[in-house]
């Protein structure tokens, strides 16, 4: 197949480019959420991001927030943001970070107003920023202007038979066009982590990468009772026929083919070594991990699965695709592309491969994934340890 | 090219992947060698569903089991050449 040198995406001011037009409501902590979320009810054309965290937090954990709100609100995918926190000061922090890609942003602060008074403020705003996001069009975007993110989950045997290389075999087509790739589920890899680590392009890249997931195991060690309590794998991935950690790892390897990678960001990273394919330090928990990525900037995401998972993101679309023929026939409303004719040889890798291509550019290009239009907005904090 | 009734990932390794609806007791079933295109003959000593693992050999408490080539596991009750290979008798050997 000749793969398509370009999508229609939405160009930014900063120079990326979008591959769909949110307006967001963005609440700094979670007692702004009632005030995002009545804005949002208010104003057509903006979506409110509620979610559980943004008080007393510090260190690390505080970082990690600030750079998912700020990360999620510098998205090409979305046009404009309104935040709302409770106080001044972090609010503007993120309105500040936001501002830098020069797209319209504006925050609000709820004490000394009150709720009413600042949902008929930021009111105003979103709907001004609506009606401005509304006249954007798409325009050509060369492949580059894709940053592709994969996860897969409620994983079993067919994932790393069939779904999860076909995600491995677009990476290896579409590498040489220049876009940005992303893997993580830093858990997930335990078991491979060692032919994981071979993989870094560079011995500062192996290095990083092993730090990273000893980090996470030594954690592991000292938390977990001796099976995590049914988690690793989880009951769907045993009645999917995976028995241990290990054959999880090496099934979920697959998808980034024979690729190697640059770097490996911390969760919710930019990457800022150009082109090619980063390892990100996730949560293997899919709406946490896909939440990260569209923080770190990633545009559209691919997500395989084996017996059925069902998660959508507020504002990166998730293209799913499944191996598994009765998952593709009892869950039909959420599988995007089909490749369960690879178990009966009927369609070979690289035809699963083109088929994916394909069904992410018309998802590029803007026709709405199943998890869009099944309303899947899961947007999730990954949260560190105890706030002060 | 018919269709497999299970599928190896890697030469090496000693399990297959059943990618039909269930095996039934006894079946004579087709296994593919998705790394050399070979395909191999093994009878499945019970009904495993879809996604589920048989024993290309036997295999004693100890042994490590390998797929995609890797070991991913040790046993932990003897399996027979065609039986079902899970939770029941395949333990991580990482916890």
């Amino acid at each position: 197949m000749e793969i398509p040198k370009s999508f229609l995406g939405y160009k930014r001011e900063n120079g990326r480019a979008g591959t769909r037009n949110h307006v967001i409501i963005l609440p700094v902590d979670d007692i702004s959420n009632a005030c995002a979320e009545a804005v949002a009810n208010n104003i057509k054309g903006t979506i409110a991001l509620p979610h559980s965290y943004g008080r007393l937090q510090f260190g690390a954990d505080l970082e990690l927030h600030f750079r998912t709100m700020i990360g999620t609100g510098k998205n090409p995918n979305v046009a404009a943001v309104v935040v709302i926190g409770i106080e001044p000061k972090w609010t503007k922090r993120i309105v500040d970070e936001i501002a830098k890609t020069g797209k319209p942003v504006e925050g609000f602060h709820i004490e000394r107003t009150g709720d009413i008074g600042t949902i008929m403020k930021a009111s105003k705003k979103a709907q001004e920023f609506s009606q401005w996001a509304s006249e954007k069009q798409r325009e050509e975007c060369p492949l580059s202007d894709l940053w592709i993110s994969v996860k897969c989950g409620e994983s079993d045997t067919t994932s790393g038979l069939a779904s999860n290389p076909t995600v491995g075999n677009l990476m290896e087509k579409l590498e040489p066009f220049g876009v940005h790739l992303c893997f993580g589920e830093t858990s997930e890899l335990t078991g491979a982590e060692k032919v994981c680590a071979a993989r870094g392009a560079t011995p500062e890249a192996k290095e990083k990468f092993m730090k990273t997931w000893s980090a996470y195991n030594d954690f592991i060690l000292k938390e977990a009772t001796n099976d995590l309590s049914e988690s690793q794998p989880t009951a769907g991935n045993i009645a999917g026929g995976l028995t241990t950690i290990e054959e999880k790892a090496f099934g979920n390897f697959q998808k980034i083919g024979n690729l190697k990678f640059i770097d490996v960001l911390e969760p919710a990273e930019e990457p800022k070594k150009g082109k090619g394919l980063y390892f990100m330090d996730t949560s293997s928990a899919a709406a946490e991990c896909v939440t990260l990525q569209a923080a770190g900037g990633f545009n559209i995401h691919l997500f395989p699965t084996g017996q059925g998972n069902i998660i959508g993101n507020p504002i990166e679309p998730v293209v799913k695709l499944t191996a598994n023929p009765l998952t593709a026939k009892l869950m039909k409303e959420h599988v995007d592309c089909d490749v369960s004719k690879i178990l009966s040889r009927e369609m070979n890798l690289s035809q699963a491969g083109d088929e994916l291509i394909k069904t992410m550019l018309r998802v590029a290009n803007g026709r709405l994934t199943c998890a869009e239009a099944l309303g899947h907005r899961e947007f999730v904090m990954t949260k560190l340890y105890r706030s002060a | 090219m018919s269709q497999p009734d299970l599928i190896i990932h890697d030469e090496k390794d000693n399990v297959g992947v059943v990618v039909i609806e269930t095996t039934k007791k006894g079946q004579d079933c087709s296994a593919w060698i998705m790394e050399n295109d070979k395909t191999v003959k093994v009878s499945s000593m019970n009904e495993v569903p879809l996604g589920h693992k048989i024993a290309l050999q036997d295999l004693k408490e100890g042994d490590t089991i390998l797929k995609y080539g890797h070991d991913i596991g040790k046993v932990v009750k003897p399996i027979k050449k065609g039986e079902h290979v899970h939770v029941h008798n395949v333990k991580t050997k990482k916890w």
